[in-house]
C-alpha cells in the first residue's frame, strides 16, 4: 500500500473538536495559582495632558494590589528602536504609560491590578483624572491639506510605495475614447475577532516569564518584551497555541502585553490583562481613506490611461502605509499612468493591517472604475477585463510566475450564469425587487519570507515538527501536518505539529497570506533533510537491505523506507531510531525564498467574484442573494480549510461593502459605536448562497509547494462586485463604503 | 460595575417593598439591558432584586373579556411562540421575533421590554454630554452622529429613540399596562405609558420609583386576519429598527373598518397618529389612501442630518406594510420587506 498524498485532500481541522467543545485554551484562559487581574483605564480625551490622576480611592479598596500610571511605572527602554516590533512602520512606536501626554482617545493611561477582574474593573471606574485638553484633528476629509508623502523605512520596502508615472497620462486620458473618474471614501474599520485581546503572564519561580498572549507572532512578542523590559530573550517565553481569529490585529504586540508584563515584573506575581470589547476600539484599525481614479480607454476597450490616488489616515507618531494604488497597472497594462499615495497624520492610534490591507481598499476603486468604463464603452464588464488581460506585469517588467485568472473569469461566469445578464441597469426584476449582477477581479501578492523548522523522528517511529508559527484559525496546524506527513509518507496520526511557542524555531508573524509558502516550505525542507538522514542511518545498519541504495531507489511509506522495486523490503523508522539507543533523529532547516529565481517573476494569487443582489425598489434594502468566487492560488494544500478561508473572505467582503464602519464623532475625536451591537458585521440572515471554485494553477516558481496564500484573496474582489451589482440593479453608483440602503431610496 | 447585594424576591409585595425602601435598589428580570447598564457603569445599584422567581406573572392567559393577559415575567420568546399569541395576536408575535436575537429573547421579559433604555451612542458614553444620562449636560446627538435618532416628538434636549419592536405592536393593539407599587395597583393605556422627552428626557416612562409592571393586557381584537410588521434596519437581525411599522386592519366588504398603524425607530415612544387611522376608516385599502395616511403620520417630522432619510423611508414603509397587511402571507421571518 503506497502513500496517498495528504496534500490536496479536504482534511478536517485537527484541533476542530477541541475548539468547538471548549477544551482549547486561549491566552486569557490560562489559570495559575494566585493570579492577579488587570484592568486598563483609557483616556477620555483625545489630545492633551494628564494634570492629575487620583488613584487613592482605588488603591484603598481591599483586594486592589496596585495602580500603575505614568507616574509610578518602572524605568524602561529609552529608544524608539527598542519598541519597534517586526511589523512597526516608520516612526516612534506608541509606548504605554510613557508620560502624561494624551495622543488619542482611549489611550491606556493606567492599569489597575487586583485579586479579581471584577474588582480591578470597578477600581478602574473610580479613578478620577484631570486633563488639560488640547485641540485635535481626527477627520480625514477636513484635513486633506495636511497630506504628505509617507516616510521610507523597512515597512515601505515590504509594502512598496506607488510606481513612478509612465508615459503621458494627461494626454492619454484626454485622448481616450472613454473616460471615467470617480471618488471613493472608506470608513475606518476596527478589529473584532471573537477572542478578545488578553495576556496571561506567569511569573516563574526563577523570575522568568511564561507569557500566554493573543498574537500572530510569538517571537515578535518575545523580542519586544525582551527589548522593552531589558530581559534576556531566553527568560521570556511567549506561547499562543490557539488564537480566536486575528486578521492582522495580532501582528504587533498590543498594549495589554506591555501592561501585563510590566505589572508581573514589578509585583513579582503572575498577572492577566484582558481587554473588553470597547477596548478593542482603542488600538490598530483599518484606516479611513479617500481615493480618486481616472481611467481612459480606446474604442476597442483597451485601457490606455490609469490614474489612481489615495489619501489615508495615519497617527501623529507612525507612518502606517498600505499598498492601495499599485494594483491597477498589474492587471491592466496601460502605458500611461500616474499614481499617488499620501498620508494625513491625525490624532488617532496608528492604523494596523486588517485582512487584505490596502488591496481591499484599492481594488474597490479600481474594479468599480472598470465597471464604469465598461458602461461608458458599452462593453460587457467581463469582456472588458478579457480585452485587457495580460500574463505580463508591466509595472515590474516581468511575467507572472503563473496566472490562471482567465480561467477564474470563465469558470466563475459559467457557474454563475453571467450570460443571462441584461446589461441595462434596472432591467432585471423579481416582484418589488430589482436584481443586479456584478463582477470584479481580485489580486493579492504571493509572498514568501524565511522560517526555520525542526523535524524529529521519535523512537515510536512518529514524526514531530516544531515551529514558532501561530495558527490564527486558518488551519495552519492541519496543513503543516499534511505537508509533513507527505514528506515521510506517514498517516496524519503519526505526525505532531507543535507550534505557537517562541522556544521553537523561528517563524515570522503570521500575516500577508505568506504562512503556507514560508513555514510550509520550511516543513518541506526539514522533511527532506530528515529523509536523507534516516536513509543514511538505515544504510549504516547492520545487514541493511538498503545498503548501496540511493534516495531515488527507495520510497518513504508505511512508517519506514521501502525499496521501490521490491516493496516487501522495508526498514521501519522505529528500527532506525532503535539503533541510536532510541534517541530521536533530528534536523533543523531553514527555507528561504529563492530570490535569484523569484526576481524574474511577479507572484500573485488572483480571483474573480460574481455577485447577485436584490434591492427593494421603494425601500432600498439590499440582499446579496448569491456570490461565487473563483480563485487561482496555485496548489491548494487542503481544499476544505481553503474553502473556509475564501468563504470567510467573501463574508468579510459583504461586511465591508454593506455593514462595517467605525463611526467617529469628530467633535469629541472618538469612535461612537464601540460594541458588536452597534458595530455591524453580517449576521447569518445576511449571508445567502456562497460558492467557491479553485481553478487549476501550476506554479513551479512561487515556492517549493507551488502554493499561494489565500488569506486575503477571497475578500478583495467582493466589495466592488457588490457595488457593481447594486449599480446594475438600481442605476446608482455608490462609491462610499459601506453602502447603506437609504442611499438607494 | 460596582459590587452590590443581590436578593431573590419571593413575591411581588416583597420585591416592591425592598426596592421602594432603597433609592439605590433596582429590579432585575432577564437582565438583557440591565446588565449592560451596570457594565457600562451607567447605573450603580447597591441592591439588585431578582424577580425571575416570582410565580403568578409568568403566564400568558385568557381574560374574561376575551382578551389575553401577558405576565410581565414571561419571556419574549415564550410570548411570541405561545399558541394564543400566534393564533390571535400574530402581529405581536411577529414584532417580538423581529427584535434582538434568539438568545436575548429567551432571557428578556415582557415587562423588561417596555423598560429598555435607548441605544443612543451618547447615552452609553459617559464622557459625552447627554441629558438623558445626566440632566442638564446637553444633547450630543443633535449635531452629532444621529442616523439612528428620532424624527418625531423630539425636543431640543433629546432626540433619542425608544428601541423596542414588541412595544410597537403593543401600541397598535391598544394594550393596557398594569403596575404595582407599595400601596396601590394601577393601569395605564399603552399610549400613556411611555413619554416624549420634552425637558425631562431622563424619564422614559410614567412608571413611578418602586413600582413594577406585573402584566400587559391585550384587548380582544388582535387584527389576526390583516396585520403586518415591517422592520427596516442596517442588518437582518440583531440590529435596532431605523424605521419599523406595525399595521392592523379590520376590513369589511372591501373597505377599511378600522386601521391601526404604529411606528418604531422614529421617536421616544411608539408613534401612533389617530388622525391617520380616522382618515382610513371607511375607505378602500388602496396605495393612495395608505400614502395619504402616511403623510398624516409623518407630518411635522424633523431630520437632524444623518437621519433625514427616515422621513421618506417611513412614508414608504407605511404604505408597503399596509399592503403587506392585506396579504399577511407575504410576511417573511425577520420582518423583512416583501411583496
Amino acid at each position: 500500500m503506497s502513500h496517498k498524498p495528504w496534500i490536496g485532500q479536504p482534511v478536517s481541522r485537527i484541533e476542530g473538536q477541541l475548539k468547538v467543545t471548549g477544551v482549547a485554551r486561549y491566552a486569557g484562559d490560562y489559570h495559575v495559582p494566585e493570579l492577579l487581574c488587570g484592568y486598563v483605564v483609557n483616556s477620555a480625551i483625545t489630545r492633551g495632558k494628564i494634570l492629575e490622576i487620583d488613584t487613592r480611592e482605588a488603591k484603598a479598596i481591599n483586594g486592589v494590589v496596585e495602580v500603575f500610571t505614568h507616574q509610578n511605572r518602572p524605568s524602561l527602554a529609552w529608544f524608539d528602536l527598542q519598541y519597534a516590533d517586526m511589523d512597526a512602520p516608520s516612526g516612534a512606536p506608541f509606548r504605554p504609560l510613557q508620560h502624561d501626554d494624551i495622543k488619542y482617545n482611549g489611550q491606556p493611561i493606567a492599569l489597575v491590578v487586583a485579586e479579581t477582574f471584577e474588582l480591578a474593573r470597578y477600581a478602574a471606574s473610580i479613578i478620577s483624572v484631570t486633563y488639560k485638553e488640547e485641540r485635535f484633528s481626527t477627520d480625514l476629509e477636513s484635513n486633506k491639506d495636511k497630506a504628505r508623502n509617507p516616510k521610507m523605512g523597512l515597512a515601505t520596502f515590504l509594502k512598496p510605495l506607488p510606481a513612478k508615472p509612465s508615459g503621458d497620462f494627461d494626454k492619454a486620458f484626454s485622448d481616450a475614447t472613454a473616460q471615467v473618474s470617480a471618488d471613493f471614501t472608506h470608513a475606518a474599520e476596527h478589529h473584532n475577532p471573537i477572542e478578545l485581546f488578553a495576556t496571561t503572564v506567569v511569573y516563574e519561580e526563577d523570575g522568568k516569564l511564561t507569557i500566554y498572549d493573543k498574537t500572530q507572532g510569538t517571537i515578535n512578542c518575545q523580542l519586544y518584551v525582551g527589548n522593552v523590559f531589558g530581559l534576556h530573550y531566553n527568560d521570556v517565553r511567549v506561547i499562543s497555541p490557539y488564537v480566536g481569529g486575528a486578521f492582522g490585529s495580532g501582528l504587533r504586540p498590543q498594549y495589554q502585553l506591555f501592561l501585563s508584563v510590566m505589572a508581573a515584573l514589578e509585583l513579582k506575581r503572575s498577572v492577566r490583562v484582558t481587554l473588553d470589547r470597547q477596548q478593542m476600539f482603542t488600538f490598530g484599525h483599518r484606516p479611513p481613506t479617500m481615493q480618486q481614479t481616472r481611467f481612459g480607454a480606446d474604442a476597442q476597450g483597451k485601457v490606455t490611461a490609469l490614474s489612481h490616488e489615495a489619501l489615508a489616515e495615519t497617527s501623529q507618531y507612525e507612518d502606517y502605509t498600505e499598498v492601495v494604488v499599485n494594483w491597477s497597472n498589474m492587471l491592466y497594462p496601460a502605458a500611461n499612468t500616474s499614481f499617488g499615495y499620501k498620508l494625513v497624520p491625525l490624532d488617532v492610534f496608528s492604523p494596523l493591517d486588517m485582512r487584505a490591507p490596502g488591496g481591499s481598499t484599492g481594488m474597490h476603486a479600481i474594479e468599480s472604475s472598470m465597471d464604469q468604463l465598461a458602461y461608458a464603452l458599452k462593453i460587457d464588464p467581463l469582456a472588458l477585463r478579457l480585452i485587457n488581460y495580460t500574463d505580463f506585469d508591466v509595472t515590474a517588467n516581468r511575467p507572472y510566475s503563473s496566472k490562471e485568472l482567465r480561467q477564474c473569469y470563465l469558470q466563475g461566469a459559467e457557474k454563475f450564469g453571467w450570460s443571462d445578464r441584461n446589461p441595462e441597469p434596472r432591467s432585471m426584476r423579481r416582484g418589488h425587487k430589482l436584481v443586479g449582477y456584478g463582477m470584479a477581479t481580485g489580486i493579492w501578492e504571493a509572498m514568501q519570507v524565511l522560517a526555520r523548522v525542526e523535524a524529529l523522528m521519535t523512537a515510536e517511529g512518529k514524526l514531530e515538527i516544531n515551529s514558532a508559527v501561530t495558527d490564527i484559525g486558518t488551519g495552519t496546524l492541519t496543513v503543516m501536518t499534511q505537508i509533513a506527513a507527505d514528506e515521510l509518507g506517514l498517516p496524519l496520526e503519526n505526525v505532531t505539529f507543535s507550534y505557537g511557542d517562541s522556544k521553537m524555531p523561528f517563524a515570522p508573524v503570521q500575516g500577508g497570506s505568506f504562512t503556507v509558502s514560508t513555514v510550509g516550505s520550511a516543513v518541506k525542507a526539514a522533511g527532506k533533510a530528515l529523509r536523507k538522514k534516516l536513509l543514511k542511518k538505515a544504510k549504516n545498519m547492520a545487514d541493511s537491505p538498503l545498503k548501496n541504495m540511493s534516495e531515488k531507489e527507495v520510497v518513504f511509506e508505511r512508517g519506514g523506507i521501502a525499496l521501490k522495486h521490491n516493496p516487501d523490503v522495508i526498514v521501519y523508522f522505529k528500527d532506525i531510531v532503535a539503533t541510536r539507543k532510541n534517541k530521536a533523529i533530528k534536523t533543523t532547516n531553514m527555507a528561504f525564498p529563492n530570490v535569484f529565481k523569484l526576481k524574474n517573476y511577479t507572484r500573485a494569487a488572483h480571483s474573480a467574484a460574481f455577485v447577485e443582489v436584490e434591492v427593494d425598489e421603494e425601500l432600498g434594502t439590499i440582499q446579496v442573494t448569491r456570490a461565487i468566487t473563483a480563485v487561482a492560488a496555485g496548489n491548494i494544500i487542503n481544499p476544505k480549510t481553503a474553502r473556509s478561508q475564501i468563504l470567510g473572505g467573501m463574508v468579510w467582503g459583504i461586511s465591508k461593502a454593506l455593514f462595517e464602519e467605525t463611526v467617529t464623532d469628530h467633535r469629541f475625536g472618538k469612535y461612537m459605536n464601540q460594541n458588536l451591537a452597534e458595530y455591524h458585521i453580517p449576521v447569518h440572515a445576511d449571508i445567502h448562497d456562497l460558492d467557491v471554485i479553485f481553478v487549476t494553477e501550476k506554479d513551479e516558481i512561487v515556492n517549493e509547494l507551488g502554493s499561494k496564500g489565500i488569506g486575503e484573496i477571497g475578500l478583495v474582489a467582493m466589495p466592488p462586485a457588490i457595488a457593481n451589482a447594486i449599480y446594475h440593479a438600481t442605476g446608482k453608483r455608490i462609491n462610499q463604503l459601506p453602502i447603506h440602503f437609504d442611499q438607494l431610496l | 460595575m460596582n459590587n452590590f447585594n443581590y436578593t431573590r424576591a419571593k413575591n411581588i409585595e416583597d420585591a416592591v417593598l425592598s426596592v421602594s425602601q432603597n433609592s439605590d435598589a433596582g429590579f432585575v428580570a432577564g437582565g438583557t439591558n440591565m446588565i449592560d447598564l451596570l457594565k457600562y457603569n451607567l447605573i450603580h445599584v447597591t441592591l439588585l432584586v431578582d424577580v425571575n422567581h416570582i410565580t403568578g406573572h409568568q403566564a400568558v392567559t385568557e381574560n374574561a373579556d376575551g382578551g389575553v393577559r401577558l405576565g410581565a415575567f414571561a419571556t419574549n420568546a415564550e410570548t411570541a411562540y405561545h399558541p394564543l399569541i400566534e393564533a390571535r395576536y400574530p402581529l405581536l408575535s411577529r414584532a417580538i421575533l423581529a427584535g434582538a436575537s434568539a438568545q436575548i429573547r429567551n432571557m428578556a421579559t415582557n415587562g423588561g421590554n417596555l423598560l429598555q433604555r435607548t441605544r443612543c451612542y451618547y447615552f452609553y458614553d459617559p464622557h459625552t454630554p447627554c441629558n438623558k444620562r445626566k440632566p442638564g449636560s446637553g444633547c450630543s446627538a443633535v449635531g452629532g452622529y444621529n442616523r439612528i435618532m428620532s424624527i418625531l416628538g423630539t425636543s431640543e434636549d433629546c432626540i433619542a429613540v425608544f428601541p423596542s419592536d414588541m412595544c410597537v405592536a403593543l401600541a397598535t393593539l391598544d394594550a393596557v399596562v398594569t403596575m404595582q407599587g407599595v400601596d396601590r395597583t394601577r393601569s395605564l393605556p399603552f399610549a400613556e405609558f411611555h413619554r416624549l422627552p420634552g425637558n425631562t428626557p431622563e424619564r422614559d416612562n410614567n412608571l413611578q420609583p418602586g413600582e413594577i409592571i406585573t402584566s400587559i393586557d391585550l384587548p380582544a381584537n388582535g387584527f389576526e386576519k390583516n396585520y403586518s410588521y415591517l422592520k427596516l434596519r442596517d442588518r437582518s437581525s440583531y440590529a435596532f429598527a431605523l424605521v419599523s411599522v406595525a399595521t392592523g386592519l379590520d376590513l369589511k366588504e372591501g373597505l377599511i373598518n378600522e386601521a391601526r398603524i404604529a411606528l418604531g425607530g422614529v421617536a421616544h415612544k411608539p408613534w401612533r397618529v389617530k388622525g391617520a387611522e380616522d382618515f382610513l376608516a371607511g375607505k378602500p385599502p388602496t396605495p393612495g389612501n395608505f400614502a395619504t395616511a402616511a403623510e398624516i403620520i409623518i407630518a411635522g417630522a424633523i431630520g437632524y442630518g444623518h437621519n433625514n432619510f427616515k422621513i421618506e423611508l417611513a412614508k414608504r414603509a407605511i404604505v408597503r406594510n399596509c399592503l403587506m397587511a392585506l396579504n399577511p402571507e407575504s410576511q417573511r421571518p425577520g420582518a423583512h420587506p416583501s411583496l
